[in-house]
């Protein structure tokens, strides 16, 4: 109900709230990559992307 | 759309990240294990053991798979960013957004914390982690507001996004290494070419596959 009424407050064009929609989707899947592959503390992910976060600056032990 | 976007980012991002992750084989992984030679001496010195689990041939499929899924992070977030801010997705365009990307994770975060070697001196990682975040978030905020907005008031809060980070750098008391200095002063540039590859890599291909596919979507 909230959501229905804030879409009909805010004057978007059908298109443009689906690529909003869709960055968000990207976005967290995207954050959600770098986060696992470059910080993530689990050994066995540390181990496995030790190399890959040392060459690409990520900060490491 | 949602498909179209996933679409493009796990593409561009496989691509990108294979090519990328040959470029790690003979660039920084060398240096890599080169440096992890002189650490081990050390550390056998003081009875400590410091080697990976992994090693040969497994080591660099998880490497590959760790840069490809890096590299399709940095697709996706491209992506986001360009349809957040109503761009055209184009590849020179998206290339662009991948240079100032790496401004932001890579030069900025360089400037602060060094690319390091295993074995070189460090602070504690929460906080380095803490400070990269930051970092990389509050330069890319900055940038977005020195390039795309027009009053001088967010201009001048760009630039401070931008100056502010550099203040609060996380440094190690000494500083002091295993590895030989000239390793670790190639291993810096190295690592900064590889980064700069990567996002502008993943910014072209996002540019091309999407074009690629909105062109068979329409026909």
């Amino acid at each position: 109900m909230n959501a229905k009424s804030s879409v009909n407050s805010t004057v978007l064009a059908p298109s443009r709230l689906e690529a909003l929609k869709a960055a968000a989707v990207a976005l967290v899947l995207g954050f959600g990559l770098v986060w696992l592959a470059g910080f993530a503390y689990p050994e066995s992910v540390h181990d496995a992307a030790h190399d890959t976060r040392h060459a690409l600056s990520f900060p490491c032990h | 759309m949602i498909a179209r976007v996933l679409t493009t980012g796990v593409i561009a991002g496989l691509v990108a990240g294979l090519a990328v992750a040959a470029l790690q084989h003979f660039t920084t992984t060398p240096l890599i294990l080169a440096a992890e030679v002189y650490e081990t001496a050390q550390h056998a010195h003081e009875g400590a053991d410091a080697s990976l689990a992994l090693s040969g041939l497994s080591r660099t499929a998880a490497t590959s798979v760790a840069t490809i899924a890096v590299s399709i992070g940095y697709a996706l977030i491209l992506l986001a960013a360009m349809l957040l801010s109503g761009d055209a997705i184009a590849p020179r365009r998206a290339a662009l957004w991948g240079a100032c990307a790496f401004a932001a994770t890579g030069l900025a975060t360089a400037l602060g914390l060094a690319p390091q070697l295993p074995g070189m001196a460090e602070t504690e990682l929460a906080a380095r982690q803490i400070w990269w975040i930051a970092t990389a978030v509050s330069t890319g905020a900055g940038l977005f507001a020195l390039l795309r907005l027009d009053s001088t008031a967010a201009k001048i809060a760009g630039v401070a996004l931008i100056v502010a980070p550099q203040f609060f750098a996380p440094q190690p008391a000494t500083p002091e290494s295993t590895a030989p200095a000239e390793l670790a002063a190639r291993f810096a540039a190295s690592s900064l070419a590889v980064q700069a590859i990567s996002w502008a890599l993943a910014g072209a291909l996002v540019g091309l596959v999407w074009r690629l596919l909105s062109r068979e979507q329409e026909a």
